[in-house]
């Protein structure tokens, strides 16, 4: 028993670091039907500059930890937005553009990643409770597991109130259900979109620094390796659906978790699978909007 | 692109416009004016241009020619700077937001700046529109066809534009909610210029003071809605429809109805 809820706990928090990625990842598809391949650089890069920041004050102390949360997301956010005003909007209107700009971005950036901190992980610091677990429900969890789902869900409220209760956070809602009619309302969506990528790019900007936190290093391939996953968590719970993206990571990483412990390490291959499935029984994901 | 205004009497003068839909021209070299008061209505089969050449002078389809609004040139701007600029749009099918409140499709339409929205025009929405204020919580989504179409022109209404384009208001409205959108737009036309696409020959003769007819996307005629109204020789061969509205025999309706909507009652 005490081992299903290891599973179950330590598979809600990776679920958040998915959850962190994925968010932005739908958020952007959403509004702009982009998909952004560089959104996995926007982690990698907020991991190597909130560490850096964080190695300033101390990578094994707690205001090490929150100024590198600091400058992961808004390194991140920076990232997203100059991406978006010198790559995307240029390309505007033309989506396979758009996507192979990503692509080659995220190509490049792992390649300058490497030049700058070299190929091969790097061992990062952490605060001694992050090292530790904590016993829940007869289990010991990994605090860093608490620390990831605390994070997620701070995450999760703070876009759902932006998107509910501030004016662009309508925009970018009504943007996701019919961008020319926003535009025939007499509004520059463009603002929207850069403003969706530095939202998505904070997010993953935090989730590289968390990530560091729970792999215990740093390395330039890290937002590579969870992109996928993200991908596949933004396309089960539905393109452009902010909830769905919450519910599907959860599922995904729980299902990982479990199938790695009792199905001899096929965790990926279940998704994989349980991805086919759900593009053959509901092709618009579990909460996305059905096609026309 | 954009000159400076010049003295006119019309709000709208479209010259040598034309428009493509994807790399293939829809419109061709249309030109027509719209006075600064009153309804212009664009009329013509299904299919010929009409809702293309709406979308044309707002920006959202590929378009050359000129587009002029208060004799200034527009056409070389962005929809919603144009928009800006005092321009409502009410578009075919409405385009309300389903996933967002009645309060919230009204709140995104609101603007500021020297055509935008303002007390009067909040009062006018709301005496216009009692149901919208009742229902301003519930989705957009989940109200009825007369009721999305309120909300659409609602939007439209809530700023002190210049000039409203309102396309096919009443296209698959039950013949009581198409009495309750034509009352709405005369209203609204006592405010603000509309041009109006309409395939209801009856709203048309309600509303209209003057006709552009649309074919094959270029224009065949324009002149005073009566003159076309009281010419059933004209209507027959323009729209291909009898005066009542009421297709020949052997007409195809998909094709060629005009006072007749593709849709059902909604």
């Amino acid at each position: 028993m005490s081992t299903l809820i290891l599973l179950l706990v330590t598979g809600v928090g990776l679920g958040g670091l998915y959850f962190l990625v994925a968010s932005g990842l739908s958020l952007i598809y959403g509004l702009m039907g982009i998909l952004n391949f560089a959104h996995g650089s926007f982690l990698t890069l907020g991991a190597f500059a909130g560490l850096a920041a964080a190695s300033a004050v101390g990578q094994d102390t707690w205001g090490g930890l929150a100024l590198g949360l600091v400058v992961g997301a808004v390194t991140g956010a920076a990232a997203a937005a100059v991406t978006e005003l010198g790559l995307i909007r240029p390309l505007y209107e033309r989506h396979i553009e758009q996507v192979l700009v990503t692509v080659g971005l995220a190509l490049a950036s792992v390649a300058l990643f490497e030049g700058i901190w070299g190929p091969n992980p790097r061992t990062v610091r952490r605060t001694e409770w992050l090292t530790r677990t904590t016993e829940f429900l007869g289990a010991r969890i990994p605090n860093t597991a608490f620390l990831n789902i605390l994070a997620a869900a701070l995450v999760l409220g703070v876009i759902v109130a932006f998107l509910k209760y501030t004016r662009y956070g309508l925009i970018i809602r009504a943007g996701v259900e019919n961008r020319a009619m926003v535009t025939a309302l007499g509004i520059d969506v463009r603002t929207a979109f850069t403003l969706v990528f530095a939202v998505g790019g904070a997010a993953a900007g935090l989730g590289g620094v968390l990530a560091t936190q729970s792999l215990n290093y740093v390395s330039p391939h890290m937002g590579a390796s969870l992109l996928i996953f993200a991908f596949i968590v933004t396309v089960i719970g539905g393109m452009g659906s902010l909830p769905g993206a919450a519910v599907a990571s959860v599922v995904v990483a729980v299902l990982q978790q479990l199938a790695n412990y009792f199905l001899a390490n096929t965790g990926d291959f279940i998704v994989v699978l349980l991805l086919a499935l759900v593009l053959l029984v509901r092709p618009s994901g579990l909460m996305g909007r059905r096609a026309a | 692109m954009s000159t400076a205004p010049t003295m006119n009497t019309n709000v709208l003068e479209v010259r040598g416009l034309s428009a493509r839909i994807a790399g293939q021209e829809v419109v061709h070299d249309v030109g027509f004016e719209v006075p600064a008061s009153g309804v212009t209505a664009v009329l013509g089969r299904n299919g010929v241009g009409k809702t293309s050449t709406l979308r044309a002078i707002l920006g959202l389809i590929e378009r050359t020619g000129e587009v002029l609004l208060d004799g200034r040139r527009v056409d070389g701007e962005r929809t919603e700077r144009i928009v800006r600029r005092g321009v409502g749009y009410v578009p075919e099918d409405r385009d309300v937001f389903a996933g967002l409140t009645v309060a919230e499709n009204l709140r995104l339409a609101e603007r500021t700046g020297p055509h935008g929205t303002t007390p009067e025009r909040r009062r006018l929405v709301d005496g216009l529109f009692p149901d919208l204020v009742r229902r301003a919580q519930q989705r957009a989504g989940t109200l009825s066809g007369g009721q999305q179409q309120m909300v659409s022109l609602a939007r439209a209404l809530l700023n002190d534009n210049r000039l409203l384009l309102v396309d096919e208001p009443t296209k698959g409205l039950a013949p009581r909610i198409v009495d309750d959108v034509a009352g709405a737009l005369a209203a609204a036309a006592r405010t603000v210029p509309i041009l109006l696409v309409e395939q209801n020959l009856k709203v048309i003769e309600r509303l209209a003071e003057r006709v552009v007819v649309i074919d094959a996307g270029r224009v065949v005629h324009t002149g005073p809605a009566p003159e076309l109204l009281g010419d059933p020789d004209l209507i027959q061969r323009l729209l291909g429809v009898h005066a009542d509205g009421v297709e020949p025999p052997g007409a195809d309706p998909a094709t060629t109805a005009v006072g007749h909507q593709k849709g059902g009652a909604r």
